[in-house]
């Protein structure tokens, strides 16, 4: 992972091998009203890094996440995942359905408050994107989503329904359902926020086994300990900005800017 | 008072007045079916945010809640063709008066059963890569449907008693021919009642299997 502020990437190519980057991000930019939330951001992550992304509150975290899989549509900048490019530079911009809903299907969202859906069981969860996005058969989608309910150890769970589960199997089974896609990338904005603190550990162990496996994934987090033992990378955000960005020890440990030093005080207790 | 109670002889007139009855569930059913339709796409008009049609969908909506069935009638008979300069039947006139009436209450419970819909569930299926139309059909609709069926249902029930006002169009509904019974028996107690408890007799069960859906929801 690389930090290289303002530069332009698409112009002047990064030692990084094409094959070994995974994400790319070039001049965000993404304003609500006379808000403007990302200012320039530019990003960029090698395949099967973590890189762990921490802030102030409204520093614009989520915005970011949302913007790197459009549900969010930035106002400005270049956005990459895989093979999938979008350029939101002027009189440039491709926002057919169609397109957005392929970039959207390569990457795997978690959110906060897991937003399964009700009117589904567990199983017909992670089927349904499959089956209807990827049109693959029931019965395929089915095994493997039972596969994959067993890799989050929710295998006996297959029929039940979400409100018959814990904050922190959903959370699992909402991973499961994301990874059913087949993403190149895993983003997940605070997912263990929503949780009682005895659950967080199941979902924070399903994530650090992907991270084993290779997956390259963002995660939105406040834990501070998380961060620093399973991402390569940490990136403090405040006000819009990168603030610092760099290995996860040295950015936990030892800040370089005074922001970051200032925000991650309040986190001693997290970090013993 | 001792009035002599006969009901029996309406027993001779029971064809016109299951004519009647036909006519008033043949136009309840039918505008009921097109108020839907129609309500859908005012639904949809309004929530695709484009100003062209959501103003427009939004005149004709709060027009038609804010006048009464009766006059919407009357005016869509005696009114519209001096307008537009072409005759129109009595029931052409009902039908269109019903289904737009029915559409602008239909709209207004449909568009709300979608945005209840929590936003996360838009999120959560728009990043499995889901399309607009896969979305509401798959995880929208299935949801909100649950919600607007009970609505939907009191509504019905609203449209097949406002299908007594085409009585005044001559169109044979049960009331028209209530009125063709009474003036031929001179009966209009035992065939107003007899009317009414027709109506009773359809509604209720309507009624109660609307209520019955509210409190399974509820569960
Ligand atoms: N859809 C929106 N419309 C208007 N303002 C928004 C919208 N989404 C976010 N914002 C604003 O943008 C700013 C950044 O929000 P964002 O959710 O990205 O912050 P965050 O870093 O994720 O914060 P938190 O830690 O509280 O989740 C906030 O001030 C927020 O109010
Ligand atoms: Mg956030």
């Amino acid at each position: 992972m690389t930090y290289q502020p303002n530069s332009d990437l698409r112009n002047h190519r990064s030692p990084l091998m094409d094959k070994d980057l995974m994400i790319e991000v070039v001049g965000l930019k993404k304003s609500f009203g006379p808000l403007e939330v990302l200012r320039d951001i530019n990003l960029i992550v090698p395949r099967g890094h973590v890189v762990a992304l921490i802030g102030p509150s409204g520093s614009g975290k989520s915005t970011l996440l949302r913007s790197l899989n459009l549900l969010c549509l930035p106002d400005a900048g270049y956005v990459a995942i895989g093979d999938h490019k979008m350029d939101f530079s002027a009189g440039n911009v491709s926002l057919r359905d169609r397109d957005l809903a392929a970039f959207r299907a390569n990457t795997g969202m978690v959110f906060q408050n897991f937003n399964l859906f009700p009117h589904m069981n567990v199983v017909e969860n992670v089927m349904v994107g499959p089956v209807t996005v990827l049109k693959q058969d029931k019965k395929s989608a089915r095994e493997r989503a039972i596969e994959l309910l067993s890799k989050v150890g929710l295998a006996d769970r297959a029929e039940a329904h979400p409100e018959q589960l814990s904050g922190g199997q959903k959370q699992r089974v909402a991973i499961a359902r994301a990874l059913a896609m087949n993403p190149d990338v895993m983003l997940f904005d605070e997912a263990t926020s929503a949780l009682d603190p005895a659950l967080v550990g199941e979902v924070l162990a399903v994530i650090r086994q992907l991270a084993e496996q290779g997956m390259t994934m963002i995660l939105v987090t406040h834990e501070m300990a998380f961060a620093r033992d399973v991402a390569d990378t940490v990136i403090f955000m405040k006000d819009g900005y990168v603030v610092e960005a760099g290995d996860a020890r040295q950015v936990i440990n030892q800040p370089r800017e005074a922001a970051t030093r200032e925000f991650l005080s309040h986190f001693h207790g997290g970090l013993a | 008072m001792d009035y002599q109670w006969d009901f029996a002889t309406l027993w001779q007139y029971r064809y016109l007045l299951l004519e009647g009855l036909a006519y008033t569930a043949g136009f309840t059913v039918l505008t009921v079916v097109s108020g839907v339709v129609v309500g859908t796409i005012f639904a949809l008009a309004r929530l695709s945010g484009l100003r062209v049609v959501t103003v427009p969908v939004m005149a004709v909506v709060e027009l038609f809640r804010c006048t009464p069935v009766l006059v919407q009638l009357v005016w869509c008979y005696y009114a519209l063709p001096m307008l537009t300069g072409v005759e129109i039947s009595p029931p052409m006139a009902a039908f269109l008066t019903l289904t737009l009436y029915g559409a602008a209450f239909y709209s207004e419970i449909i568009r709300g059963g979608i945005v209840s819909i929590d936003i996360g569930q838009w999120d959560a299926g728009r990043a499995i890569g889901m399309r607009r139309g896969q979305l509401m059909g798959k995880i929208i609709l299935p949801q909100a449907l649950r919600r607007m069926v009970p609505p939907l249902v009191n509504q019905s029930v609203l449209q097949l008693k406002n299908t007594s006002l085409l009585s005044v169009l001559a169109v044979p509904d049960l009331l028209y021919q209530g009125q063709l019974v009474t003036s031929a028996t001179y009966r209009p107690l035992e065939t107003y009642t007899l009317i009414a408890a027709i109506y009773l007799a359809v509604l209720f069960p309507l009624t109660r299997t609307a209520h019955w859906l509210e409190d399974r929801n509820k569960a």
